[in-house]
């Protein structure tokens, strides 16, 4: 178990690496770099160049990235090559930001979609069912960006109860930003819980299908205990990676919703970097993504591994 | 199945198994009903030139931010433009991308999973770990580091949908693969001496092709969405395009003055969408493929 879980990590790390090395080539083959997207569009060729050398740009991509990769394992990400200030600095605060939104996503949502899902599945092809899984099919047949319009139209024009727009700035505190989550937070939610219940309300049916269900309920069993003591473990199983996907997902699936409601996250981040070329912040936010991807997908496999008894005996590793 | 002659193609998908899967979608109400609304969304773009003497981006001043009339059904937006016109002629444009995107993808996806199966040992081990990789960076920022390269325009998004979306499909069709390469069809076909792509071709995917085809389905959903909110952030269709995304991100801002202009691209792509999901469902029972193992990857 112990090598099977070290073989994973050390894949994952792998995996994070290779990803950064994918972006940053990519970005290298980028029209126009930093410097001449800082100097503008009239800066003369000769100031341009002078910029580069300031910002290091002239040096070859292998050596840049090596050293890019030295300083970063020692906590180091660079300077923004457009504003300056340290990247570490600004992606923070970003992350910060864009984790108070999807904690609160994470927390509502996946407790929202196990219970409707849960129930779905166990009236299944009765009226909650129907209702439950008409809601989860519009949910994920309708874009973030048409959700977070309705919600805007319905909360802050029609009934003006939250904010349209974040005018909190980048380095805002969180009290000062919390009353403009909610938007952005239902906006998301929607759209995370649609496949959650989906899944659950699939494995509830499967599990209630299964033999040892059947058993409990000859048994004699009460029903609550029936649905939480052997349904709800084993239809988590199945949901857990669902839920791992979904939660990765999160991390790139804000930018859409950050950029409507002009949220200061790292969507918004994201957006900006990419159109001004500032290569230390798209590799710093490509590590962050990498990194939440991985974890997500290890913890789905340790917690898996934790709810199966079937998984801990050695199998032919994967 | 085991008892089946070795030759033979597992019955799912044996010719002449068409009808029999026209029939099963047939039976479900809501397969037929998600069938009907793609279908409808075909016709109605492809319609578009007989159904509107409007042009979809020629601009009329004069008759701009019209309430729906007899003139303008679905009223006019901020430039003048028929609502109604650019909803339909915006059809053309999203089924076109999305389909060929999809398409071009899952075909890709389809032959590196092949491959990387019936290869294995470092071919496998690399094409996998890379395609893990580019699934760790999250699909925006893919898609608008491809968009930023290479400019707009239609070839550019449809690239980018595959930078995003080809990974997903390698590792499900992999898998797939993988369960059919032991067969003893495979095996004969190997000792006749047949070469790699020849058996991929015809041995290996015309056994998978349920698979593909719910891969197909439920990808083209997932990319009518990707396309349209890269649109509606800036970084696809450009204006004067009657892109449904673009569409909803002119018009929102209008949203108390004419409703429908904004309205009418949602109802559309919604319709769409939701048309692709519940015909990916049924297609995915009729096949007998488990459809939220297909969401993992």
């Amino acid at each position: 178990m112990l090598t099977f879980f070290a073989k994973r990590i050390g894949w994952s790390v792998f995996t994070v690496l290779l990803a950064t090395v994918l972006v940053f080539s990519a970005i290298q083959s980028l029209p126009g770099d930093a410097a001449s997207q800082i100097l503008g569009q009239n800066a003369t060729p000769s100031a341009v160049a002078t910029m580069r050398q300031q910002l290091g740009l002239d040096d070859p991509p292998v050596s840049r990235f090596v050293s890019w990769l030295g300083n970063a394992l020692q906590g180091n990400f660079g300077n923004s090559l457009v504003s300056g200030g340290s990247v570490g600095a600004e992606v923070g605060s970003a992350l910060v930001n864009t984790s108070l939104l999807a904690g609160i996503t994470i927390v509502i949502g996946v407790l929202l979609s196990l219970v409707l899902g849960l129930v779905a599945g166990l009236t299944r092809d009765r009226w909650p069912d129907i209702s439950i899984s008409t809601l989860a099919l519009v949910g994920m047949s309708v874009p973030e960006f048409v959700v977070a319009t309705v919600l805007v139209l319905l909360f802050s024009i029609y009934i003006p109860l939250f904010p349209a727009v974040v005018i909190a700035g980048q380095n805002a505190s969180v009290a000062e930003i919390l009353p403009s989550v909610w938007l952005p937070a239902g906006a998301l939610i929607c759209v995370l819980a649609a496949y959650i219940i989906r899944m659950m309300r699939t494995s509830v049916i499967d599990v209630m299908d299964s033999e040892f269900v059947r058993t409990a309920i000859l048994k004699g069993n009460s029903t609550p205990r029936i649905v939480f003591k052997h349904i709800l473990p084993s239809a988590m199983l199945p949901t857990l990676n669902v839920i791992a996907m979904n939660v990765a997902w999160l991390i790139g699936g804000v930018v859409v919703v950050e950029s409507i409601f002009n949220y200061p996250g790292i969507g918004t981040l994201m957006i900006r970097s990419v159109q001004t070329r500032d290569l230390p912040a798209i590799l710093l936010i490509t590590v962050m993504s990498a990194l939440t991807y991985v974890v997500c997908n290890l913890l789905a496999d340790f917690a898996a591994f934790l709810l199966n008894p079937r998984l801990r005996y050695p199998r032919s590793a994967k | 199945m085991s008892s089946m002659t070795t030759t033979a193609a597992p019955a799912s998908t044996a010719p002449g198994s068409f009808g029999r899967m026209v029939r099963s979608i047939l039976k479900s109400r809501t397969a037929t009903f998600g069938f009907a609304l793609v279908i409808l969304n075909i016709l109605l773009a492809l319609l578009a030139p007989v159904l509107t003497s409007y042009d979809p981006i020629a601009t009329d001043a004069m008759n701009a931010l019209q309430e729906s009339s007899g003139a303008h059904l679905l009223g006019t937006d901020a430039l003048g433009r028929d609502t109604l016109t650019r909803t339909l002629f915006g059809g053309q444009y999203a089924l076109a991308i999305s389909f060929t995107a999809t398409a071009l993808t899952v075909l890709l996806g389809s032959v590196i999973a092949g491959i990387a199966a019936y290869r294995g040992g470092i071919v496998d081990d690399i094409i996998t770990r890379v395609l893990d990789s580019v699934l760790a960076v999250p699909a925006i920022l893919s898609m608008l580091v491809v968009v930023t390269i290479f400019g707009t325009g239609p070839w550019v998004i449809i690239l980018a949908v595959m930078v995003v979306y080809t990974g997903g499909v390698t590792r499900i069709v992999r898998a797939t693969v993988m369960d059919v390469l032991p067969k003893d069809y495979i095996t004969a076909a190997k000792a006749r001496g047949e070469g790699m792509f020849s058996i991929l071709a015809r041995e290996v995917f015309p056994n998978v092709l349920d698979i593909i085809l719910v891969e197909f389905a439920m990808r083209a959903s997932w990319v009518v969405l990707l396309i349209s909110s890269l649109s509606f952030l800036g970084f696809g269709a450009s204006p004067p395009t009657p892109d449904w995304g673009l569409m909803v991100a002119e018009n929102r801002n209008l949203m108390s003055v004419v409703p429908l202009a904004t309205l009418s691209p949602i109802v559309a792509l919604a319709t769409l969408i939701v048309g692709l999901n519940l015909a990916a469902d049924g297609l995915a029972k009729s096949l007998g493929v488990d459809r939220m193992k297909e969401v993992l990857g």
